[in-house]
């Protein structure tokens, strides 16, 4: 226990130190935070309750306009901004800026979790891989329809109120990286809590076995509910975030994009190992370097290398890297090894 | 929001008819799709990309100056063995797993089809020109390109083709058998690796095929791979495995249901309108089902 809490504290210590000691790198940073709290979240559903989601980037996407629709509806005519195609004919002031932010991102926080929980009885009753098409296909008549809408700016997509003039050059990446980084220890704080509670058994016997889990007496589709409107809240705040912090939405290729962001979510959570606590957050680390670092040398190909990436993680390697991890040091996971029983199954093998 | 469609009757009798003969090249595809999950039990999201790339293979023949039409026959084996080697490299190490494994490896199968084939096609909007010309009906107020009736007739003929191969053939006695139950198939004989591979590459075939002559009758563009996946997952579900009138019937009434939407809605809605219809259709069947498991209780 003590071990951990000097664990947290250095990590902490850390996230806020990091963009003072690698001021180059403080957007990636926000977004690598983004990355882990839509892995973690992913990872409720996904990992602990077994319902493979492809459709949490509706939540994020959804987040991400209501954010800024909001940020600009507050203060200047909603239309005519959008029209106007990023043209400076309004500027918000510092005051206005900050005020709808906030505002925004308690919106963008708030709605997609009421519609998680108004689609989640509907949807939430489809089984395997049923429950992944539908959400699939969630996702994708998202982002075409909201780029059929004119008043958030359609196909040409919808400029996000610009960072106001607060003096220094940094603030805008300080800003955003440390909204990011509370952001990510909110989800930490609240993801750890629910999984010391009786909430994650339930969401565990359900992924083991629904019907069993029924019979028993829970009431599934209550916690399957809840569990996603936790998973939608976190997601809509990640959008929000990302929105300002991208500065430009459009409807299939930033908001709802399934091809990029919704395949991430489930590769990173994948990567690092489902239903784990700290697998979502080492994959979605090492996957976000990975990006980083070699996405440049495949210049062109990176959609390529992602097909490729996600075809070898999911034959050769779904356990992941929890799992993996599990399978070498399994005393570290507080698991006592049978060593004539592993010998036998060693030799069985 | 626009109601000509029903001050005018013939643009519904046009909408209905286009609806048709498309609806049609929908259900050859899902007639794949249904074949593989029946007897492999797995989705492949990466249908819709082989579709395009039979298309693309029937363009390539209409730009080297050889009639697209051509391309019926030409995709089709080409396909088959694209269709094994994928199999060969990825799905047969995802058929025993997870339902959900198979359908990221396929997603992941697409991602690289569509990047692929955008560099090697490019990122336009191309169609083969079969230069067929129109008929013309009702006093030359229904336009119908004769492209879109021969595509029908073609789909027609291959899927009667495929259904008396697998009532008669060896193989397609084997594919049926182990689609029943796979461990009885094997233990009396069947190679069930090489009925899965033949499984594939005929699905793959079938998707050329589709894909040709959708070259032909429309347009192909490297990233319209996902919404053919979609139509065809939809009719599937909604007609149900093994039942080929059910996958003809509800694949011609998706396309009198999109050439509809596309007229009442508007173009920009439409695939929009196609995924809203399945995440509809799975929730109506989830009451249906919820229904039918309380009246057991």
């Amino acid at each position: 226990m003590k071990n951990n809490s000097i664990l947290y504290i250095g990590i902490l210590i850390f996230g806020i130190a990091a963009p003072f000691v690698f001021p180059a790198f403080k957007v990636q940073l926000s977004i690598l935070c983004v990355l882990i709290v839509l892995a973690t979240t992913w990872n409720i559903q996904g990992g602990e309750m077994g319902y493979n989601s492809f459709g949490n980037i509706l939540f994020y996407g959804l987040g991400m306009y209501l954010c800024a629709s909001v940020q600009v509806g507050m203060f200047f005519p909603l239309a005519e901004w959008t029209e106007s195609g990023g043209e400076k004919t309004f500027v918000h002031t510092p005051a206005q800026f900050f005020q709808g932010m906030a505002v925004g991102l308690l919106v963008a926080a708030v709605v997609p979790t009421i519609v998680a929980g108004l689609i989640g009885y509907s949807i939430l009753g489809l089984r395997g891989h049923y429950f992944a098409i539908c959400t699939l296909g969630l996702g994708v008549a998202a982002g075409e329809i909201s780029g059929g809408i004119e008043i958030i700016g359609a196909g040409q997509g919808f400029t996000t109120p610009p960072f106001p003039d607060v003096g220094s050059l940094d603030s805008r990446g300080e800003f955003f990286y440390f909204l990011s980084f509370f952001v990510l220890v909110l989800t930490f704080i609240t993801v750890r809590g629910i999984y010391t509670t009786r909430f994650k058994l339930i969401l565990n016997a359900i992924r083991d076995n629904e019907d069993k889990a029924e019979a028993m007496g829970i009431e599934t589709m209550k916690y399957k509910i809840i569990g996603w409107m936790i998973s939608a809240f976190f997601c809509g705040l990640a959008g929000g975030i990302m929105g300002g912090l991208v500065g430009y939405i459009d409807s299939t290729d930033v908001a709802f994009d399934g091809r990029e962001m919704g395949v991430f979510m489930v590769l990173m959570a994948i990567l690092g190992g489902k239903g784990t606590l700290w697998g979502p957050i080492i994959g979605a680390t090492v996957f976000h370097i990975f990006k980083e670092g070699f996405w440049t040398f495949f210049l062109g190909w990176q959609y390529v290398a992602l097909g490729v990436l996600i075809v070898v993680i999911v034959i050769y390697f779904p356990e992941g890297i929890m799992g993996w991890l599990r399978e070498k040091y399994p005393e570290r996971f507080g698991e006592v090894v049978d060593e004539k029983d592993r010998k036998a199954q060693v030799e069985l093998k | 929001m626009d109601f000509m469609v029903f001050q005018y009757p013939m643009i519904s009798v046009q909408a209905c008819l286009d609806g048709i003969l498309l609806g049609i090249l929908f259900a050859l595809i899902a007639y794949g799709m249904a074949l593989q999950w029946g007897v492999m039990n797995i989705i492949n999201i990466a249908q819709g990309d082989l579709v395009i790339l039979g298309g693309y293979i029937a363009y390539f023949m209409y730009l080297y100056g050889i009639h697209p039409a051509w391309g019926v026959i030409v995709a089709p084996v080409i396909m088959y063995f694209v269709g094994i080697a994928i199999y060969k490299l990825v799905i047969n190490k995802v058929v025993d797993r997870d339902l959900f494994i198979s359908i990221l490896a396929t997603f992941g199968i697409s991602i690289l089809f569509m990047q692929l084939m955008n560099f090697a096609f490019g990122a336009d909007v191309v169609l083969a020109n079969s230069d067929y010309g129109t008929t013309m009906l009702f006093n030359n107020n229904v336009v119908l390109p004769n492209s879109k009736i021969f595509s029908a007739f073609i789909s027609i003929l291959f899927a009667i083709c495929l259904v008396i191969y697998m009532k008669k053939s060896k193989l397609g006695r084997a594919i049926r058998a182990t689609a029943q139950n796979a461990r009885a198939a094997k233990i009396l004989g069947v190679d069930t690796e090489k009925v899965y591979a033949a499984t594939f590459g005929i699905n793959a075939a079938l998707c050329g095929v589709a894909g040709a002559l959708i070259s032909i009758t429309f347009t192909i563009h490297p990233y319209m791979g996902l919404p053919y996946t979609i139509r065809s997952f939809m009719i599937v579900i909604v007609a149900g495995l093994g039942n080929l009138p059910g996958v003809a019937m509800s694949g011609m009434g998706l396309g009198v249901f999109e050439e509809f939407a596309d007229y009442i809605l508007g173009t920009e809605f439409r695939i929009g309108s196609v995924f809203l219809l399945l995440v509809l259709i799975l929730i109506y069947r989830r009451f249906k089902l919820s229904r039918k498991r309380e009246y057991l209780k």
